[in-house]
């Protein structure tokens, strides 16, 4: 038998993946609680005591995209079979499609705004960056602690200034003023942590780039960034889950045009009541791009995370 | 290639002065290596050519231009730096081609290839050219970091320690093959080590540096031939300079504190005796051990020596060094 005092003895490992998954299951439960709402009737979503095995449909989604009031009795009378899925669907309850929704738009808008502020967070998070961890910046320290101390409250606490603010500029309600609010929110987060990751990039290979031939934005763009990629990527996820999910702010500053998913969502009413597979449905779309995106950097956010931790 | 002229460089880093008012001309086409222990100020010379830092006060020239203001690039130095610095993202081809690419040089595809075949070769690492740079052993890497200075042409390679993580074998190859590059395509080198074989063997003059200042500077044989100072002589020379009080044997100059015996300068079988405490055989060699009048020396002695410990051998200096009490040389 070896023993070693770093390796796990086959029970730990029992235990660890016991707990992982306990943890796991129980953080997964309310996200499947609303992907399987949306695929529920309206009767479904609202039994008591819930259900757990129910006939799915795609209702909730239908309604989700469209607007729609109730049929007219000679509509109703009106064979069914030539019309398109959804309407059929629909008309089953007896609705009629008179439109679509706001739902696409305000996604999109989430789109714009979430990826936008995190695209000019990073930009100008790694520019500032690489200035506060290579050049002699007078104050650096203080400067950092400064960018720091703007994210020591919550966002929402200077809300009614920035409202003034916005308004006073005609930001308010403006993918623009959008982009700006959560660019700088975010700005302080990926300051720091770009910071710490370049940190970590020996300054050697720059002097031996300077050396080979190129300036020193040359440098930075073919030695250091690509070697600062995967703290630069996982920064960016940080960024856009704080965008795309900001609600207090958006709810405050936005209300047409440059609306976004979150303050949207709840505000989804169907036809007589609350429709929670609407909401639920909108909800599981939402989620979608953000996931996507996580997945496709998540090896550089796992690396990231614990290489930039790392002091030497 | 061209001429480097180092100007009263001074160069401080805080409180420390890593340079202290250093002149020192490289001549075109010379392989000069500078010798010191750590923190004499070796790099900071390299670095100071390079550009990578700027002199306090004093100038640099390469081929009679004034660097002051350059950047390393418009200097066009190349460099291999101790840490290696290979680019780790990049495979042993790219980070070879890097130099090449850059918008410096500018070189044609077809010339980059023909110069990393030629640089991969004589750096025996043509097998591993395909290889990510973070996947290759210490030597490896220090022989990439030998080549992307190889494949350039520049008005000076500056080198610190290159050889230094190599095994001897290859070392060994290695000095060969840089002087033989260097000799025939009449480069200026210069060149930091520990290594005093690296020294003797491959230099056309050699600096030597002592805490930022630069105590003597000529051929090899001259340094060890005519050292300055101790500190000079004991930069060269295997086994190292004996130095033992003046007064233990006769004929001292008056200011003479210290006298200094290389092996070669101590006749045996002439003089006074001394006992041998242990006797050392390297094979082409054998170094004996004495202690005279209670003062240690080692010298060299005939391969196949029939002496052993315990023997008495008589011995006395012959044209030796004599050094005043600060260790400077009077005689």
């Amino acid at each position: 038998m070896s023993f070693s005092v770093t390796e796990p003895s086959p029970r730990q490992k029992w235990i660890a993946g016991i707990l992982v998954v306990g943890y796991a299951l129980i953080t997964m439960l309310p996200l499947l609680w609303i992907v399987a709402t949306g695929f529920k009737s309206s009767a479904d979503s609202i039994a008591y005591p819930p259900k757990i095995l129910f006939e799915p449909t795609v209702e909730g989604y239908v309604n989700v995209f469209t607007t729609q009031t109730r049929l007219s009795n000679e509509m109703a009378q009106e064979p069914r079979e030539n019309l398109p899925w959804y309407e059929q669907l629909v008309r089953e309850k007896g609705n009629t499609i008179v439109g679509q929704s706001r739902y696409t738009e305000r996604f999109f808008n989430s789109v714009i705004i979430g990826f936008g502020s995190t695209f000019f967070a990073i930009v100008l998070g790694t520019a500032a960056a690489y200035a506060f961890s290579r050049f002699k910046v007078p104050l650096k320290d203080d400067l950092l602690f400064f960018i720091l101390s703007t994210r020591m409250m919550p966002p929402i606490a200077v809300a009614i200034p920035i409202f003034l603010m916005f308004r006073n500029l005609g930001l308010n309600d403006t993918h623009a003023g959008m982009i700006l609010l959560y660019t700088a929110i975010n700005l302080s987060l990926a300051v720091w942590l770009i910071n710490g990751f370049i940190d970590e990039i020996p300054i050697e290979y720059e002097e031996a780039a300077l050396i080979d031939g190129y300036t020193r934005f040359q440098a930075f763009y073919k030695v250091v960034l690509p070697q600062a990629a995967t703290g630069i990527a996982s920064t960016a996820i940080f960024c856009l889950i704080f965008a795309w999910n900001e609600y207090a702010l958006a709810v405050l500053l936005t209300s047409g045009t440059a609306q976004t998913a979150p303050p949207f969502i709840p505000t989804i009413i169907g036809v007589g009541g609350q429709d929670w597979p609407a909401v639920a449905a909108g909800a599981t779309i939402f989620l979608v791009p953000v996931m996507v995106f996580t997945i496709l950097l998540r090896k550089h956010l796992l690396r990231g995370i614990t290489f930039g931790a790392v002091r030497k | 290639m061209a001429e480097v002229v180092l100007k009263n460089v001074t160069k401080r880093f805080g409180a420390d002065v890593a340079l202290e008012n250093v002149s020192m001309t490289v001549p075109d086409g010379s392989f000069v290596v500078l010798l010191g222990p750590t923190g004499a100020g070796k790099t900071t010379t390299l670095r100071m050519i390079s550009g990578l830092d700027r002199p306090d006060a004093g100038d640099v020239l390469i081929g009679g231009q004034s660097m002051a203001g350059l950047t390393p690039a418009q200097r066009n130095v190349a460099m291999v730096f101790q840490q290696y610095s290979l680019y780790p993202h990049l495979t042993v081809r790219e980070n070879l081609e890097f130099p090449l690419k850059s918008p410096l040089l500018k070189t044609p595809a077809e010339e980059i290839a023909r110069k990393i075949r030629e640089v991969a070769e004589v750096l025996q690492i043509s097998h591993k050219l395909d290889n990510k740079a973070t996947a290759l052993s210490g030597g490896e890497m220090q022989r990439v970091s030998i080549g992307r200075a190889l494949v350039r042409t520049p008005t000076i390679y500056l080198m610190d320690e290159p050889l230094s993580s190599l095994d001897a074998k290859l070392r060994a190859d290695l000095r060969i093959e840089l002087k033989r590059i260097q000799s025939k395509s009449g480069a200026t080198l210069l060149y930091v080590t520990h290594d005093q074989i690296e020294a003797m063997t491959m230099a056309t003059h050699v600096g030597v540096l002592d805490r930022g200042k630069l105590v003597q500077f000529g051929s090899p044989r001259e340094i060890y031939e005519n050292p300055v100072s101790i500190y000079a002589a004991s930069r060269l020379g295997q086994p190292r300079i004996n130095i033992v009080p003046a007064s233990l044997f006769g004929g001292a100059p008056a200011k003479a504190d210290k006298i200094g015996l290389r092996p070669e300068q101590i006749v045996q079988g002439e003089g006074e005796d001394s006992l041998v405490t242990r006797v050392e055989h390297l094979g082409d060699q054998t170094r004996l051990h004495l202690n005279y009048k209670s003062h240690e020396l080692i010298t060299v002695t005939d391969a196949h020596t029939q002496l052993n410990e315990g023997d008495t051998v008589k011995i006395r200096p012959e044209k030796p060094f004599y050094f005043d009490a600060q260790g400077d040389r009077v005689a």
